[in-house]
């Protein structure tokens, strides 16, 4: 790719508290491959928590002002599936509701999906000697298409197990029920705590049956949702970010 | 909270047991279904054929509906209008009062469970017999179907092998499903021989042709309508289709969506009226043609009823069917619902995390869970929104459009980590029930970027 396009880093608020070193990876991966990269600090939120929850109209102004922020880069990145998928998927309708256009839709990425399809490596530096467990979240498959969606009859694939193999010494599972969702959901996973953690335990079960030491994905929010599990039940897995492992060395 | 679906999900989970089996025994299904979708190299096709046929069909309802009408009446067919299930049940009754019936066999029907057409007809001294083995067990107990296609889903064989024990005077202790289905098939042989009248569903009603379209496993269907003289219809007006070529696409899809069968073990065609016999056929609207006007749910019309969108729903098979409070549960009955009476079903609208795993095996391609999320923009509107969530969106508003306040909080949130644990996790702290919390970073990625990168 041109490497003087600007990209304007997006960093969910979530990962901005809870998973800074997820920003950091993906920033370092970017920087690796000689990128433009800039991070825009006045961001906050693409508006999804509320929207999802039914309040659309609470994140309208989070939503105006996310467009407004990344006008002017020619890529936004960001390492969470779901955060983009809203941005590209939600922001157009709810924008033209209200009259305005979507100035980010055509040009958001996942970072996973971004490196993947644009940058294109055919290697990465540094190894990954560990057995990891993919988490295919719903919205990275059946959203952004990171993965062939397992109820769809269409050629198998994964951008993010292209991606992984890429390192050294890693091993590669997927769990059974290969993209069931693990229940986080957002507000779903307050409200509907009982089912919400019913799903996060079978999901987690799934992944540790695997064998793998580390749970890795695009999708931050559904670590911590099954992370959360994991330590109240006190389970040795760990919790690693797709990006991480990627920038793992550099 | 709407406490509703999420207490009776609570209820279901706390026999882990059971609920454990009822995940896992709708995940077979959708096992199956996936294995036969993936041996048909079109599939994809098919779905995207189907669904423009559905669409087709039912924005042209003025059409369809007159030309089918027209082929089954020159068949022989009567044919009765229904705006709403009063009519319906009405015109039901009125066609056993005609004939001196005091009996009437039904297959599996769910219009007919819409429009609470057995209670109805039991209250005006009408016997009312079930003949799906699933429904007939329902019957029995009392108990609603908690599933559209596979109704009693949610019991085990010991429960029915009990039931028989006293219904039927089965065999103590015997709950082998072989002969239980076998002593239920001989019981409910003399009620097949001595109806005067039978009742189906329909699934599918041909326009060109006037063919009424069933589709079974059991064949009770069939033995309903092969003895008796007089065989009922009722069939909701968007089951209407185009022709024989496009039926020959749904039922490509139906069984195989439904069950994981490439077919059901019947599909009959009742195309006129047997020697000497009546055939009537009950065409009901039932708020169907006001979801036509509605552009944001028109697709639930596209509906074949297949139900694997509750198969592959992981909060279906977690809570079971009757913990949602519409008569159909799952994705599709979250949204008709919905359109049937908002401030009754809203309740169900929790019962989603949007993993938009149903809008991928639906067989006609409805956009399910997009249609849920536009329901939980409506709520507030309806004064049906969670306070709490209202509360809490509020707040992330505030914070989210005040930059400065945003980042503040970032730089104070890593005191919450030093909360003792006993104020942390409460009653209040529903994540806290069966997690822990995240921990904050000592420092946000924000704070990184403005130390390491920005100078």
């Amino acid at each position: 790719m041109d490497k003087s396009l600007k990209i304007g880093l997006f960093i969910p608020c979530y990962v901005n508290a809870v998973y800074p070193e997820v920003g950091i990876a993906t920033y370092k991966l970017l920087k690796y491959f000689g990128l433009n990269i800039d991070y825009p600090m006045n961001q906050t939120c693409c508006g999804q928590p509320m929207a999802n929850a039914g309040f659309e109209d609470k994140g309208l102004a989070t939503i105006k002002k996310f467009g407004e922020i990344f006008k002017d880069y020619d890529y936004v990145v960001g390492p969470s599936a779901s955060c983009v998928a809203f941005v590209k998927e939600n922001h157009p309708q709810i924008l033209a509701a209200h009259g305005h256009a979507c100035q980010t839709e055509g040009k958001i990425y996942d970072v996973c999906e971004f490196l993947h399809d644009i940058v294109k490596p055919d290697n990465l530096p540094g190894e990954f000697p560990h057995k990891v467990s993919v988490h295919n979240s719903c919205h990275g498959v059946r959203e952004l298409n990171l993965s062939s969606a397992s109820e769809l009859n269409i050629p198998m694939y994964s951008k993010i197990k292209d991606l992984l193999s890429l390192k050294k010494g890693i091993e590669i599972e997927e769990p059974e029920r290969v993209d069931e969702c693990c229940g986080f959901g957002g507000m779903f996973a307050v409200e509907e705590e009982a089912v919400s953690c019913a799903m996060g335990r079978d999901k987690l079960q799934n992944h540790m049956n695997t064998g793998a030491e580390y749970i890795t994905g695009a999708d931050s929010s559904c670590l911590m949702h099954m992370q959360g599990i994991a330590r109240r039940d006190k389970l040795p897995v760990k919790f690693i970010h797709a990006v991480e492992i990627l920038a793992s060395g550099l | 909270m709407n406490k509703n679906h999420v207490t009776a999900a609570e209820a279901f989970l706390s026999n882990k047991e059971g609920a454990q089996w009822h995940n896992e025994t709708l995940w077979g299904t959708r096992v199956k279904r996936d294995n036969l979708a993936k041996g048909i190299p079109e599939w994809e096709e098919l779905r995207e054929l189907a669904s423009k046929i559905k669409m087709h069909s039912i924005t042209h309802l003025d059409h369809y509906l007159l030309q089918f009408a027209e082929a089954a009446e020159k068949n022989g067919a009567t044919v009765h209008w229904a705006k709403d299930d009063t009519e319906h049940n009405d015109i039901v009754l009125e066609i056993l009062r005609k004939n001196n019936a005091e009996k009437v066999v039904k297959s599996k029907s769910m219009l007919t469970e819409e429009c609470h057409l057995d209670d109805f007809l039991i209250e005006n001294g009408i016997d009312v017999i079930e003949s799906d083995l699933g429904e007939r067990i329902l019957q029995l107990l009392k108990q609603p179907p908690s599933h559209i296609v596979m109704p009693a889903i949610h019991l085990k064989r010991q429960i029915i092998g009990e039931l028989f024990e006293e219904k039927l005077n089965t065999e103590k202790g015997n709950s082998d499903p072989t002969y239980l289905t076998g002593c239920m098939r001989e019981n409910l042989r003399k009620e097949f021989l001595s109806a005067k009248v039978a009742m189906t569903g329909a699934n599918f009603g041909v326009a060109e042709t006037g063919d009424i379209v069933v589709c079974t496993n059991e064949g009770n269907a069939d033995m309903g309508t092969s003895q008796a003289d007089i065989h009922i219809v009722s069939m909701g007006i968007e089951k209407v289709i185009p022709n024989r070529e496009s039926l020959g696409v749904f039922t490509r899809l139906l069984a195989r969506s439904a069950t994981g069968q490439p077919i059901t073990s019947y599909t009959s065609h009742y195309c006129k009226p047997r020697k000497g016999g009546e055939l009537h056929i009950i065409l009901v609207d039932n708020g169907r043609s006001d979801i036509l006007g509605n552009k944001d749910h028109l697709q639930t019309l596209k509906c074949i009823r297949c139900g694997a969108c509750m198969n592959t729903c992981p909060v279906y098979r977690r809570s079971g069917g009757y913990s949602y409070s519409y008569f159909i549960p799952g994705p599709i009955g979250i949204n008709l619902g919905m359109l049937n009476a908002p401030q009754v079903y809203y309740t169900n609208l929790p019962a989603c995390t949007l993993c938009f795993s149903c809008n991928n095996v639906c067989p006609v391609k409805i956009d399910l869970g997009n249609q849920i999320y536009k329901w939980r923009q409506g709520l507030d509107a309806i004064g049906k929104a969670n306070p709490a969530k209202k509360v809490l969106s509020g707040g992330m508003s505030f914070l989210f459009n005040h930059p400065g306040l945003f980042h503040s909080a970032l730089k104070m949130a890593p005191i919450v980590n030093k909360i003792p644990r006993s104020l942390k996790y409460n009653k209040f702290n529903e994540w806290g029930i069966g997690r822990e919390l995240p921990e904050f970073a000592p420092e946000s990625f924000t704070s990184w970027w403005k130390k390491n990168v920005k100078r």
